[in-house]
């Protein structure tokens, strides 16, 4: 078995580009790539495209910022693709200014969208969004007399994974709600790299608890830093 | 009659409905306060849509594992016989009918059962997360919700202003002073909560209301 090339935050952050589309896994920070993420704040690469389902948090209020948010925080986003931002007034902010384009889409359909472009599939009917804004713009195609809308794939150029642990083959296995989106993700960038919190040899990991299959990742990265 | 507003009379309504093994997802906020309610001998399967079926009460402090949280970003546990998976499934199971309840907030619900609450232009855009989802896949739909506005106004419409999260997916609404089935033109009321009775909840909400020739009035401790 191939050995994946493990390197550190820093090398994974030089390969995310200006202009590019990231994908971040991770739930309201739980199951975020952290080390990446402050690797890429400290390179400051601007003019990216998000893709999470949330913007963790930032709250004004208390000063506090995580996950993603310290990206967010930095402008380092064009536009963000997401489905819940109601927990990071940043974001909000810079829609209802102007600054950042916001485009929302529903958590199980950018779920679904992102495994249909890891999947080879050119898109997939949901019934989810119909009648809503959602909808507008969108093909409506009716299956057995019931409507559905037609959702096309989403990919990326690089992802940020999170997982728990992995071997050197680049097998992935997650650890409780920290899996969420990031199987998807892994599935649906031309560059994957993985930030794990242990990293065992070829062998050593149960082929039965692999999450994310070797060959979906492209780099590993030791995790430094576990902060929420 | 004054309104005073009550949550947890919503909570505690809300959580009579459910039966064992019955596979329900809370929304955040109000909804959460029904597993405090319910009654002894019930036993449902939560499943949150960040990944897990099974969810369990809150760790105790300084207990926490941060790999485990709910849709609200908490630390949680897991019960015995549960499991995590990832989004695509969650919604899978949400999506395909494998959930049997869905309790959600409200902005602005309405006579034919359309649900606004993922945004108030140039206000307020927290994002829909996984409620068009769960709208659209779960078997009962129930609206929870204060009856009242801050400014006054009810918050069962004729019509919805907001943008919509669901259309005509909304099952029952369940205030702080009674319950509504929606019928599809009208609610229907089938509860009032004491002490409010079924003249006041009309005279007071903005919308088409029937009520069942069976209204009870139900008090609680």
């Amino acid at each position: 078995m191939i050995a994946k090339p493990i390197i550190t935050a820093a090398q994974a952050a030089a390969k995310v580009h200006e202009g590019q589309v990231l994908m971040s896994g991770g739930f309201q920070g739980c199951g975020a790539a952290h080390s990446l993420i402050q690797a890429l704040k400290a390179q400051g690469t601007k003019g990216l495209t998000l893709i999470s389902t949330d913007n963790a948090m930032h709250d004004f209020k208390t000063g506090t910022v995580t996950g993603i948010g310290h990206l967010i925080q930095d402008r380092a986003f064009t536009k963000i693709i997401s489905s819940h931002i109601g927990l990071n007034q940043e974001t909000q902010r810079q829609m209802n200014a102007g600054e950042t384009e916001v485009e929302l889409v529903p958590q199980g359909t950018l779920a679904e969208r992102i495994r249909a472009a890891g999947a080879g599939l050119g898109g997939f009917l949901t019934p989810t969004g119909l009648g809503t804004e959602v909808a507008e713009g969108k093909q409506v195609i009716t299956i057995d007399s019931r409507p559905y809308l037609l959702e096309l794939p989403l990919k990326a150029d690089i992802a940020f994974i999170k997982a728990k642990k992995a071997d050197k083959a680049g097998n992935l296995m997650y650890a409780g709600t920290a899996r969420n989106f990031n199987p998807m993700m892994a599935t649906a960038a031309d560059v994957v790299i993985a930030e794990v919190e242990e990293i065992v040899e070829i062998g050593e990991m149960d082929p039965n608890h692999v999450h994310t299959p070797s060959i979906f990742v492209d780099f590993l990265v030791l995790a430094t830093r576990l902060e929420l | 009659m004054e309104y005073t507003p009550n949550k947890d009379n919503i909570a505690k309504r809300i959580a009579q409905i459910f039966k064992t093994g019955d596979v329900v997802n809370l929304g955040i906020g109000l909804p959460t306060l029904v597993v405090n309610h319910l009654p002894e001998g019930v036993t449902i399967l939560l499943q949150s849509e960040n990944g897990l079926m099974g969810l369990g009460p809150a760790p105790a402090k300084g207990e926490e594992d941060w790999d485990m949280v709910n849709a609200g970003g908490a630390a949680i546990t897991i019960q015995p016989g549960g499991c995590f998976f990832d989004s695509a499934t969650s919604f899978g199971i949400i999506r395909g009918g494998h959930v049997d309840y869905t309790v959600l907030g409200v902005l602005e619900v309405d006579q034919q059962g359309n649900l606004a609450n993922y945004k108030v232009p140039g206000k307020m855009v927290p994002g829909m997360g996984g409620a068009m989802d769960l709208t659209i896949g779960a078997r009962v739909v129930i609206a929870s919700t204060l009856h009242f506005e801050p400014s006054g106004a009810s918050r069962l419409k004729r019509h919805c202003k907001l943008p919509l999260t669901a259309v005509a997916e909304v099952n029952l609404v369940v205030t702080d002073v009674g319950l509504f089935e929606v019928m599809g033109d009208r609610f229907h009321l089938r509860e009032c909560f004491a002490p409010y009775t079924a003249e006041w909840i009309l005279e007071k909400t903005d919308a088409d209301i029937t009520v069942d020739t069976d209204c009870k009035t139900v008090t609680f401790n």
